[in-house]
């Protein structure tokens, strides 16, 4: 289905996605929202993996098993995130990065 | 996807920029249904958007007030990280149209669920089992590290 579709035009929609992820890492101030953009560039990459792999080296799938590698970081890091967001939640009433600035108490 | 994902980092309603998080998503996981990754994209609809935006929005329930809108990040902030954003933009979709793509006309390989599962679990030439072994042992560590950090201490109940 996408065989009439340039690979540069996938990787120009991936790359956007991936600036708009930094975009709003770097702006928001709500540690959730930033969580957010990070999953937004994780996902950038992951497609350009698995867009390499098909459209470049479709004889083999290697791409395919790097985007699920990563898949399976972004569930990790994002379950340890959210913890640390709740527990933080718990001690400051406050998710705020700009008041979040003791990590120990 | 280009939308869904500007919406997710500029909508000021905090719940909203998790739905829109999770179109991009599925958006994500289409395109893998367009180039045959059937498995891929169950896997990123299953993952991603069926439990990451979950916890997602879990959280933001659990942290934030409903109705409330978060702040306007300042305009000179806004300002700077867009030119920086649109800078790299460029940068990168200057390299993309210079370099020229050789773009393979090799037969597809079928990206059958048996076929993963031989490589997930090969050990032999191009087999991925020890990054599948370290894999399941992150998994291992993060859960317990999220489930101890967000334990409550014994002594606060």
């Amino acid at each position: 289905m996408m065989e009439h579709v340039p690979i540069s035009h996938v990787l120009i929609v991936t790359s956007a996605m991936f600036f708009i992820g930094v975009y709003g890492f770097l702006t928001r101030r709500n540690l959730v929202t930033m969580l957010i953009g990070v999953e937004l560039m994780l996902n950038a990459v992951n497609i350009n993996f698995v867009i390499f792999d098909r459209y470049l080296y479709p004889d083999q799938i290697s791409g395919h098993f790097f985007a699920l590698f990563i898949i399976a970081i972004a569930a990790a890091e994002a379950a340890v995130a959210i913890a640390i967001f709740i527990n933080l939640y718990r001690n400051i009433r406050s998710i705020d990065v700009e008041e979040v600035d003791k990590m120990k108490y | 996807m280009i939308i869904f994902s500007l919406m997710a980092v500029t909508s000021r309603r905090i719940l909203r920029a998790a739905v829109y998080l999770l179109f991009a998503l599925a958006g994500t996981a289409a395109l893998y249904f367009m180039i045959d990754y059937q498995f891929l994209a169950a896997v990123q609809l299953i993952v991603y958007a069926g439990g990451i935006v979950v916890l997602i929005i879990f959280s933001i329930l659990l942290t934030t007030h409903i109705n409330e809108k978060l702040e306007k990040p300042a305009p000179g902030k806004v300002f700077i990280t867009a030119v920086l954003a649109l800078g790299g933009f460029v940068l990168t979709v200057y390299a993309l149209t210079q370099h020229n793509f050789v773009v393979s006309d090799l037969p597809q390989t079928e990206a059958t669920v048996s076929h993963i599962g031989e490589k997930l679990l090969g050990y032999g030439e191009g087999g991925y089992v020890l990054p599948f072994e370290v894999i399941s042992i992150l998994l291992l560590a993060a859960m317990i590290g999220a489930i101890v950090i967000a334990k409550r201490k014994a002594s606060d109940s």
